[in-house]
């Protein structure tokens, strides 16, 4: 199965600027205008412009243009677990 | 501890409701005292953290609806199932305290770097309100650059900021359109956004003009793509979706 068939675009998808404050929370600065590289397609867009998709399991960063996902933040007690293998690259502006 | 806080570093804070003001039947503003605001740009965003007596906590993040130099204002709709915006809209009174943290966000913003560059803003329902924290500021640095906004809105009574919008400014146009509900005798748009009412109230692509798009993810997605077909480069497009719910259409 690939990403594609589980993503839709519906009512529940945000886009990073939902996140911006996790973000920071995570990285330690702004990262809302943050450019991150898919490393499954390899488009490159700002953190604002992802689709985001959130849960009481965590939040869900994919890709705009393959909808790859990107980044998963779940958060545990106080600590943020952070998976972003699907990130070739990330750099803050 | 402002003090020792370490820069970039969130740190969640106690703001005290200075003032509640319904904006519509289903939508107010709230004035808050933050201690020490390091002070945000027009379109950022702050954090609203809430716990309940079980330690149950639920986070929203809200855009700001004061201009930066203004004291912090956030907007925030009733949403029927929400968790957070029917105790901010209905249970909240001045005085009481709640957490914030902010400012937050970096890419919806307006700072007239762009003197150059005429704007138009698109909103649908609620997005209007990082809108008129960037009014605000225009207003208040005098600037001259040519703002169109284009409010999408249910009906006439779901205007958010009606009055202030009566006054928008010199220089600054403000085009609505009701989707449910026109007043007997309504001159303006009906219904939804459409390519057609984009072509007709967007900047032509030759002044290279920038746009900001905020509201339901339905719409913005719609309007995006739009300003793309009519030749808006889409780094010249700038979009902030908040969800499914709300009075936009």
């Amino acid at each position: 199965m690939t990403a594609f068939d589980e993503t839709q675009l519906d009512d529940s998808t945000l886009d990073g600027n939902a996140i911006g404050g996790q973000l920071q929370e995570v990285f330690g600065t702004e990262m809302t205008t943050a450019v991150g590289t898919c490393a499954t397609c390899g488009a490159t867009a700002q953190l604002a412009e992802t689709l985001v998709y959130l849960s009481a399991m965590g939040t869900v960063v994919r890709c705009r243009t393959c909808t790859a996902i990107l980044l998963v933040v779940i958060k545990r007690g106080e600590v943020n677990c952070v998976d972003m293998q699907g990130m070739a690259a990330l750099e803050p502006a | 501890m402002a003090g020792t806080a370490v820069r970039g570093r969130l740190t969640w804070q106690v703001a005290t409701v200075e003032s509640l003001r319904p904006e519509t039947a289903s939508v107010r503003t709230i004035d808050l005292d933050v201690p020490g605001w390091a002070g945000h740009q027009a379109g950022q965003h702050l954090d609203i953290r809430l716990t309940a007596d079980d330690g149950y906590v639920a986070e929203r993040s809200y855009s700001i609806a004061s201009a930066p130099g203004e004291a912090v204002m956030v907007t925030v709709e009733r949403l029927e199932n929400g968790e957070v915006s029917p105790y901010l809209t209905e249970e909240l009174r001045t005085g009481d305290q709640i957490e914030v943290r902010g400012p937050i966000g970096g890419y919806f913003v307006w700072d007239d770097a762009e003197a150059e560059s005429p704007v138009l803003l698109v909103a649908g329902g609620s997005g209007v309100v990082p809108f008129r924290s960037i009014l605000r500021y225009r207003a208040a640095i005098g600037s001259a650059v040519p703002f169109r906004l284009l409010y999408s809105a249910r009906s006439l009574t779901d205007v958010i900021y009606r009055a202030e919008l009566n006054h928008p400014g010199e220089g600054v146009e403000v085009i609505y359109t009701l989707t449910r509900q026109q007043p007997s005798g309504w001159s303006g748009h009906s219904g939804r956004v459409t390519p057609a009412l984009l072509g007709e109230v967007a900047w032509p692509v030759s002044q290279h003009p920038l746009a900001f798009v905020c509201g339901p993810t339905a719409f913005v997605e719609t309007v995006a793509a739009a300003l793309v077909d009519i030749g808006y480069p889409p780094d010249r497009i700038k979009t902030e979706r908040y969800g499914g719910t709300g009075a936009t259409g």
